[in-house]
Order: C-alpha cells, then structure tokens, then sequence
C-alpha cells in the first residue's frame, strides 16, 4: 500500500492545454509506482482566473468541485482536500463543511496567509471538529517574500501547530524547495506535525536528517510535482528502514492521521 | 551497463553530504546498480587552485576500476594546460570546468581557449549548470547558474569541441539545442539528472524532438540521490535500446566522436 499525501490534477479551466494528458500521466506513474491512493488538492484554477496562491472565493469552488469529480471518476484511487482561502473567512469555513459532506478527507492551505496569523485559527477549529488534517504549503526557510504567495516556513507552521495541537499538520513537500534543514531545526518537539516527502529536492543526506529529526512515524510519502523524485525517495528509504518503518512512511502514518475510513481496509 | 557521468568525491563545503568517500560511492552504485562512474574531486571545485584536488582523484581511481576520472582544469591558471595534459596522459574521459564557480566569464576568452584546446585533445570538456536548486542554496554560495547563451557561444567556437552537460532542465536543453546548427548540437550530450519525468513529462518530450542519442545517465551523486536517475528511466516508455544508448550507448559515440 502507498498512500501518495500530496497530489495535484489540473482542471480545464487551469492555464494548461495539456491539462488531460497530464492528469492521465500522473495516473499511469502512479499505477507503475504503485500509489494506491493519491489525496489531492486543487488550488483553483491554478492561476487562470485568480492567483494560484490567492485564489478567490470563486475559483475555490471551482478547484474543490473538480476534486471532488475525481473522487467521483476515480473513487479507489483518488481522495481529496478541500482548499480554501483563509482571507475569506466565511467562505472557507463553509467550503470546508461541505467538501468534508462530500467525502473530503482533510484541508489544504496553500500561501494565501501566513501561518502565524489569527485569520488561520477559525479554520484550523473547523479542521478539529471535523477531525481533518491539514496539509500546509511550506517554504523551507523562507528568507523574504516571494512574489505571488504569502509563504510561510517550518517554524511559522510549527507556530500554528503549537496553537492547535489537537490538529495534525503535514508540512508540505520538505524536497520542495528552500533549505529544508531550516524546517528540521524546529520540528522535533511538535508531535502535531508531519514531514511530507514530496518535491522534486533529492539531496544526499535529507532523508536521513529527517529520520533522525522526526523518526519514521512522523514521515509521509508524497510526490507533489515531480513523481521520479518521490519514487527516488521511497527506494532510497527502503535501503533505509525496516518494512515495518517503511510501512509507517509508506501508508501508515497517513491511515493514522486522515479521518477513519479514508482509505480501502481502513 | 551503466555509467554515471555526473559523480562526485569528496566533502561538498556548504553542507553537510554523507557518502562522499570512495567506498560509500561505491556501495551506492552497487544499490543502484551503476557500473562506472565519472567523478570529480569536490571540495576542491573550490579552491583557489581547483587543480590541486586532481592527484588524489587520479590515485582513488586508480585503486578503483569503476571510478573514472573527470579532473578540473581552471583555464585561468597559468597552468592549466599541464592540467590539461595530464588528463590526457591519465586517460580522463572528459574534463571538467565550471567558470562560475572560479569567477570566469562562462564563454570568455579563458573558456574559449580551453574549449578550443580540448577540442584539439580529443577530450570532452564536461560543465555544470548547477549543483543545487537555487532556493535552497547555502547564503554565500552566489556563483550563478551556467547560462544557455554560454553553451551556445562555447560550441560555436570551435568545431571540434565536444560538450557534456549536466543538471540542466528541459528549457535549457531546448534553448541551446534549437538554437544550434544540427552539427553543432551533435556535439552537445546531456546528463538526464535534472530533466523530470511524468506527469510533467519534459524527459519524454525531450527524447522525442532532441533525441535518445544526445543523453547520457547522470546523477550528481551524492549530493543528489542516485534513485532518481534510475527512477526516471523506470517511469519512461521507451524502447529497451534507446535506454541502453542513455544508459552507455551514447558515450560511445562521444569517445569515438
């Protein structure tokens, strides 16, 4: 079993023509890797009609409607997160309740504000009466801002986390970019948060720092954008761990904390 | 049979990278099953005189038959056609030079001088685009990233030169293939270690409108993992003999170039 945490499919109203072949490219690598169920959000329209990060109220719907057609098309292969955009904060908690009606397994927040500020607080509250994990887009040490995202960092999440702790946070895509040491100097004491694998990074050394950081049952496997590199870290990590280890980073640890019977065998 | 082209040795100065010893490289190209590996002396890509790192790298390879040298030549030394000829006379696959990292203009007269030089030996000159993402780069390490313009003006100036390229992505690949003559893209091969597979698909593509001729197998181990080379090539549909050519095939027809 391989439970891919962190997943995107692009809808039509996204700026790629080659939306089809791509959705059906990450379905065919999915099968020859051996993923069984790829969690997906979409953040929505991925800058077509609003930012990718800042993505209005409109477009929210627009992204989590098309998610949850996935679930429908594909219901053992794909689950879903519902994105929403803190900013709006009415709306995001709404949009929450209804896509977890709809079979949504857990909440994504991607950079439309950053982790430490209150307008954060009423969703995670939402997360924890519907018992849903959120995956937070993380900048691994984020030395200023970068246009087109309100990025936060390990230790700005780990802020959160510290607020909520009856909520579990997937720290999105440790090999996605920045210096991910910076996130692993701060994660250790949040039992709350969890490493997701993904992202194209494949340095020598990371995931032997986050075991040591975070042990295997704090890790979840993910591909985000790239799937050779998720692939590349999950054989690694088979040369690694035990199989009773690799099985807590493999599917485990996502079983544990996505809501009961998100996934088949639950 | 399978060479890795993009191989290093030796301590990386910006972080800390387990592996980097002769024998953990070895045991890595065992897991991944790598039969040869072309290495550089890393730390001393560095060093004021990054020539200084060669005699150890020459002496390891020496004591190990799967470990090919690649050593640096700094064309801004005095001396670097000494380092140039000892390549030769120690049977060095291909040369490196990374004019960034030494503060050299990556197409001036220093890297066309060498270029034409290593044209003349009959020995590929290899450079990097990058060694890491640039958004997690260590804060002091500002060296830039190899530009395509730079590729383009060093094989045009000088017809026997023969390129290898590694960690370049797909735009780059494009940019400096069609925006060369056929001849000259000829000369040019390309490691696959930064190229990404499905669902973006760009290794795919690239096979299909540059060719499985011009790449090679590359890694840029162990500052990156080798799985992943190997991963992408498990992830392609491509025929068992256009993944040989990329796998070692290639390289054939670069040392007989």
């Amino acid at each position: 079993m391989l439970i891919d945490v962190h997943a995107h499919f692009f809808p039509e109203q996204s700026l790629r023509a080659d939306w089809r072949d791509y959705n059906a490219s990450r379905l065919r690598a999915g099968e020859r890797i051996g993923i069984g169920i790829h969690v997906t959000s979409t953040l929505g329209t991925f800058g077509r009609r609003s930012p990718t990060y800042f993505p209005s109220p409109a477009d929210v719907v627009y992204g989590n409607d098309f998610s949850l057609a996935l679930m429908r098309e594909h219901p053992g292969r794909i689950r879903g997160y519902a994105c929403v955009n803190p900013n709006y904060t009415d709306h995001a908690l709404a949009e929450i309740t209804r896509c977890r009606s709809a079979g949504m397994i857990g909440v994504k927040l991607a950079a439309s504000r950053r982790a430490t500020d209150p307008l954060l607080d009423p969703i995670c509250q939402r997360a924890r009466e519907l018992g849903l994990p959120i995956l937070h887009h993380i900048w691994q040490s984020r030395r200023r801002d970068w246009p087109g995202q309100e990025a936060s960092d390990g230790a700005e999440l780990c802020q959160l986390a510290k607020r909520h702790q009856e909520v579990n946070f997937i720290l999105a895509h440790i090999g996605g970019g920045g210096d991910w040491r910076h996130t692993l100097a701060v994660v250790r004491p949040h039992r709350n948060v969890y490493l997701d694998l993904s992202g194209s990074g494949v340095d020598g050394g990371m995931l032997e720092a986050c075991l040591s950081v975070a042990g295997a049952d704090r890790l979840v496997w993910g591909s985000d954008i790239t799937m050779e590199t998720g692939w590349a870290k999950l054989r690694h990590l088979e040369h690694l761990l035990p199989s009773a280890d690799l099985d807590l980073v493999a599917w485990k640890n996502a079983a544990h904390i996505f809501p009961p019977d998100s996934f088949p065998g639950d | 049979m399978r060479i890795d082209v993009n191989a290093f040795l030796g301590a990386y100065p910006w972080s800390r990278v387990p592996g980097t010893a002769p024998a953990s490289l070895l045991a890595a190209m065992d897991r991944v099953e790598i039969d040869v590996a072309w290495v550089t002396h890393l730390p001393g890509l560095f060093w004021r005189d990054p020539v200084e790192g060669n005699a150890w790298l020459y002496e390891t390879c020496r004591a190990h038959a799967r470990l090919r040298p690649v050593p640096v030549v700094h064309p801004g030394l005095s001396h670097w056609q000494d380092a140039l000829n000892e390549a030769v006379a120690q049977g060095a696959p291909a040369l490196r030079c990374d004019p960034l990292c030494f503060g050299l203009h990556p197409s001036g007269p220093e890297l066309r001088i060498l270029a034409a030089a290593s044209g003349a030996a009959r020995v590929p000159l290899l450079m990097a685009v990058r060694l890491e993402d640039a958004r997690q780069r260590h804060p002091n390490d500002v060296a830039g990233e190899l530009p395509a313009a730079a590729v383009r003006a060093l094989i045009r100036s000088d017809a026997d030169l023969r390129l290898v390229v590694t960690h370049a992505d797909r735009a780059f690949v494009e940019e400096v293939h069609f925006g060369s003559t056929p001849d000259e893209a000829r000369r040019i091969w390309w490691d696959i270690s930064w190229i990404w597979g499905p669902p973006e698909e760009h290794l795919a593509a690239l096979l299909a409108t540059v060719g499985p001729e011009r790449f090679v197998f590359g890694t840029g181990q162990p500052l990156r993992l080798p799985e992943n080379t190997v991963a992408k090539l498990d992830l392609l549909d491509v025929p068992a003999e256009a993944r040989a050519r990329i796998e070692s095939g290639n390289l054939r027809d670069l040392a007989a170039d």
